[in-house]
C-alpha cells in the first residue's frame, strides 16, 4: 500500500467537497480517478498534495500519516503533482523550471551557495545531468532554452510533468494531464505517462476526463461523484457498473 | 551586433573594474566625488532591495528603515568607542536580525499587503529615531561620528580615510563584496529557488520549496546590506538624523531599481549611478525634474517592465532573431 485515504472529508462553507472518501493507491499502479465536474477530484488531489487541509479524516503514505503537512513537506515525502491548469515558472526557461523541480533533491545551503563548496558544486553538477535526463525524458531536449511563453500548450503540459518526476517521487498526482489538448498531442501524453509507470517505476494518479484514454491507461478505476466514491474497479468493471452510467459514463461511452 | 556582443564579454567587465579603480585619476572635482560615493552606498542598498524585491518578489518598503538601523548602530557604536570595523559588521547583522524578527509576521502577508506593512515598519523606524531621544539625540540626530579608523596593512602602510580617495576605495570595495555575494546567490539554485517562489508560490511548494523560509532568508539579506550602507553612510557622513531612515530614501533606491533593472545585476547599480548624475545636470529644473522622472518611471514601466538592463537584453535578444532568421533563410537557400 503505497497511499492510503481514510474517511477523507472537506467542507467549504458547511458544503461537503469531498464526503467521507475513503481509497487507496497501490505501489506500482496507474490510478485513475473519474468523475463528473464538481465530483471533488481536485480537491482530493489539493488535500493529499497539503494545498488544502482536510476537514475530517486521515492520509497516509507508506504508513505514515501526513495529513494537514505543509504542500513543500508532502512534496519532500515523495508526492510529486501536477495542476489542472498548467502551472508553470512562465518567466524563467524550460532547463530552470527543470532545475527548480529538482531543488528538493539537493542540500544547497545559504552558506555552501556563498562558499561554492564541494557539496555546492556536487549538487550543481547532479543538477546538471538530470535536467539533461529529464529534458530527453519528456522531449523538450530542443527547447531547453526557451521560455515559458514560447511552448505549446503540449510541450507545457510536458514540462509540467518533467518537473514534478525529475526528483524520482514514490507517486505522482497528475490532474488531467491531457485537458485542453488535441487527440495527437493526448496520444503523446498518453505514452509518457505508461513511461512515467514503465521506465521510472513512478506509480500514477491522475484525474482525467476523457474517458477512451482512461479505459486504456489505468489499472484500476475510482469513480466520484458529489464528492463520494461510487464505484471502484478495473476498466470492464466500471464501464459494465450500472450505477457509473448513470452518473458519468451515460450515452458518452457507448457511443 | 558586435557592440552588444562586447557588452557580454568578460572583459569588458574587467575593463570596467580597471576604470572604477582608476576613478580617482580622473575626477579631481571634491562635489563629483561625493556624488560617486553616495552613487556606491546607494548601489549596496538597492541591490539588497533587488534581492528581496526583484528576485523574490516581496516588494519591501522597509529598506530605508533597516538603512537607518545600520546607521545608528554604527553612530552610537562608534560614537562610544568601538571601532569602526568591528561595529559595521556587529550592526550590519543587528539589522539583519531585526529583519529576521519583523519577516517573520510581515512575510506571512502577500502582495501589497506585505508592502504597506513594511512600509509602516520603516515609518515606524523613523519616528522612533526622532523620539528616542535619549539614545538617538532626537530629531537633531547623532554628530561628530568619527570615520573609519585607520587600517593598517602589511605592506601599504597605515591608511586613514580622511580623504575622499580612500573612502571612495572604502565603499568600492564593499560594493564588490556586495556584488560578489549577490552574484553566487542570484547564479545558484538557492537563487532560482526564489525566482520560483516570485513566479508561483503554489507551484513552488508543490515542487518541495518551502515558501516561508526562502522569503525570510532573502528577506534577512536584503536587510543585512541595507545595514551595511547605512552603517558605512554613518561613518563617511559625521551625522545621521532621522531622516537617514526616511521612506523617501526607499522611493529613491525603488526608482533607481526599477529604471535601471529589476532583477539584474547592473540595473541597480546603473540606476543608482545615472539617476543621481541626471538629477545634478538637471538642477536648473528643481523640482520640474520629479515631472522628469514620473513620466520617464511611467514610460519604462510600460515599454521596459525590466527596466534599462531589460531594454538592452530585449534589444539583444531581437537583434539575434533577426540574424537568426537571415542564417536560417540562407541555410535553407543552400539545402
Amino acid at each position: 500500500m503505497l497511499l492510503q485515504v481514510k474517511n477523507l472529508s472537506k467542507h467549504f462553507a458547511g458544503l461537503a467537497a469531498v464526503d467521507d472518501v475513503s481509497l487507496q493507491v497501490r505501489e506500482g499502479e496507474i490510478l485513475a480517478i473519474v468523475g463528473p465536474n464538481g465530483a471533488g477530484k481536485s480537491v482530493l488531489f489539493g488535500l493529499i498534495s497539503g494545498l488544502l487541509r482536510p476537514t475530517s479524516g486521515q492520509i497516509y503514505l507508506q504508513g505514515e500519516e501526513i495529513t494537514g503537512l505543509k504542500p513543500h513537506l508532502i512534496a519532500r515525502k515523495g508526492i510529486g503533482r501536477t495542476f489542472q491548469t498548467t502551472a508553470l515558472f512562465d518567466q524563467l526557461r524550460v532547463l530552470d523550471n527543470l532545475a527548480i523541480g529538482y531543488r528538493l533533491c539537493t542540500s544547497g545551503g545559504f552558506w555552501s551557495t556563498l562558499s561554492h563548496s564541494h557539496r555546492w558544486e556536487e549538487d550543481k553538477n547532479r543538477t546538471t545531468a538530470k535536467v539533461m535526463e529529464a529534458l530527453h525524458f519528456v522531449g523538450l531536449a530542443e527547447k531547453a532554452f526557451h521560455f515559458v511563453p514560447t511552448l505549446s500548450q503540449a510541450e507545457q503540459k510536458r514540462l509540467s510533468i518533467g518537473i514534478a518526476l525529475i526528483s524520482q517521487p514514490k507517486m505522482i498526482l497528475l490532474d488531467e494531464p491531457t485537458s485542453a489538448l488535441i487527440l495527437e498531442d493526448t496520444e503523446q501524453i498518453t505514452d509518457l505517462i505508461k513511461k512515467i509507470y514503465r521506465v521510472r517505476g513512478i506509480t500514477v494518479c491522475l484525474i482525467e476526463h476523457k474517458m477512451r484514454m482512461v479505459m486504456d491507461l489505468a489499472q484500476r478505476i475510482i469513480v466520484l461523484n458529489f464528492g463520494r466514491v461510487i464505484a471502484e474497479g478495473t476498466p470492464e468493471e466500471i464501464s459494465k457498473n450500472p450505477e457509473v452510467i448513470e452518473a458519468y459514463l451515460g450515452g458518452e461511452y457507448v457511443a | 551586433m558586435a557592440a552588444i556582443k562586447f557588452l557580454r564579454k568578460k572583459w569588458f567587465y574587467v575593463l570596467l573594474l580597471v576604470l572604477a579603480l582608476a576613478l580617482p585619476f580622473l575626477i579631481t572635482n571634491r562635489y563629483h566625488f561625493q556624488i560617486v560615493i553616495m552613487g556606491c552606498l546607494f548601489s549596496i542598498s538597492t541591490l539588497g532591495l533587488n534581492l528581496i524585491l526583484g528576485y523574490t518578489g516581496q516588494a519591501s518598503l522597509a529598506h530605508a528603515g533597516f538603512f537607518g538601523i545600520g546607521a545608528y548602530g554604527v553612530a552610537l557604536m562608534a560614537k562610544s568607542g568601538i571601532s569602526f570595523w568591528l561595529a559595521l559588521p556587529l550592526s550590519a547583522l543587528l539589522t539583519a536580525l531585526i529583519g529576521f524578527l519583523i519577516g517573520l509576521p510581515t512575510l506571512r502577508t502577500r502582495g501589497s499587503y506585505f508592502a504597506i506593512v513594511t512600509l509602516c515598519f520603516g515609518v515606524i523606524v523613523s519616528i522612533v529615531a526622532g523620539n528616542w531621544i535619549d539614545l538617538t539625540g532626537g530629531y537633531t540626530g547623532v554628530v561628530g561620528i568619527p570615520l573609519p579608523n585607520p587600517l593598517s596593512i602589511p605592506l601599504a602602510g597605515e591608511i586613514n580615510f580622511q580623504s575622499l580617495v580612500a573612502q571612495y576605495y572604502l565603499v568600492l570595495a564593499f560594493l564588490l563584496f556586495t556584488l560578489l555575494v549577490m552574484h553566487r546567490l542570484v547564479y545558484s539554485l538557492l537563487g532560482l529557488s526564489f525566482m520560483a517562489i516570485r513566479n508561483n508560490e503554489v507551484l513552488a511548494g508543490a515542487v518541495g520549496i518551502n515558501p516561508f523560509a526562502g522569503k525570510i532568508l532573502s528577506f534577512v539579506v536584503a536587510n543585512f546590506f541595507a545595514g551595511l550602507a547605512g552603517g558605512i553612510y554613518a561613518s563617511l557622513m559625521g551625522s545621521i538624523s532621522p531622516s537617514t531612515a526616511s521612506f523617501e530614501l526607499t522611493f529613491s533606491w525603488l526608482v533607481y531599481l526599477l529604471l535601471g533593472g529589476v532583477a539584474t545585476l547592473a540595473g541597480p547599480i546603473l540606476g543608482a549611478f545615472a539617476i543621481p548624475v541626471l538629477m545634478e545636470y538637471l538642477q536648473s529644473l528643481v523640482e520640474y525634474r520629479l515631472i522628469i522622472f514620473g513620466a520617464l518611471l511611467i514610460a519604462v514601466i510600460i515599454y521596459f517592465p525590466r527596466g534599462l538592463m531589460g531594454g538592452f537584453s530585449t534589444l539583444e535578444e531581437r537583434v539575434r532573431a533577426f540574424y537568426g532568421r537571415r542564417r536560417g533563410a540562407k541555410s535553407a537557400v543552400a539545402g
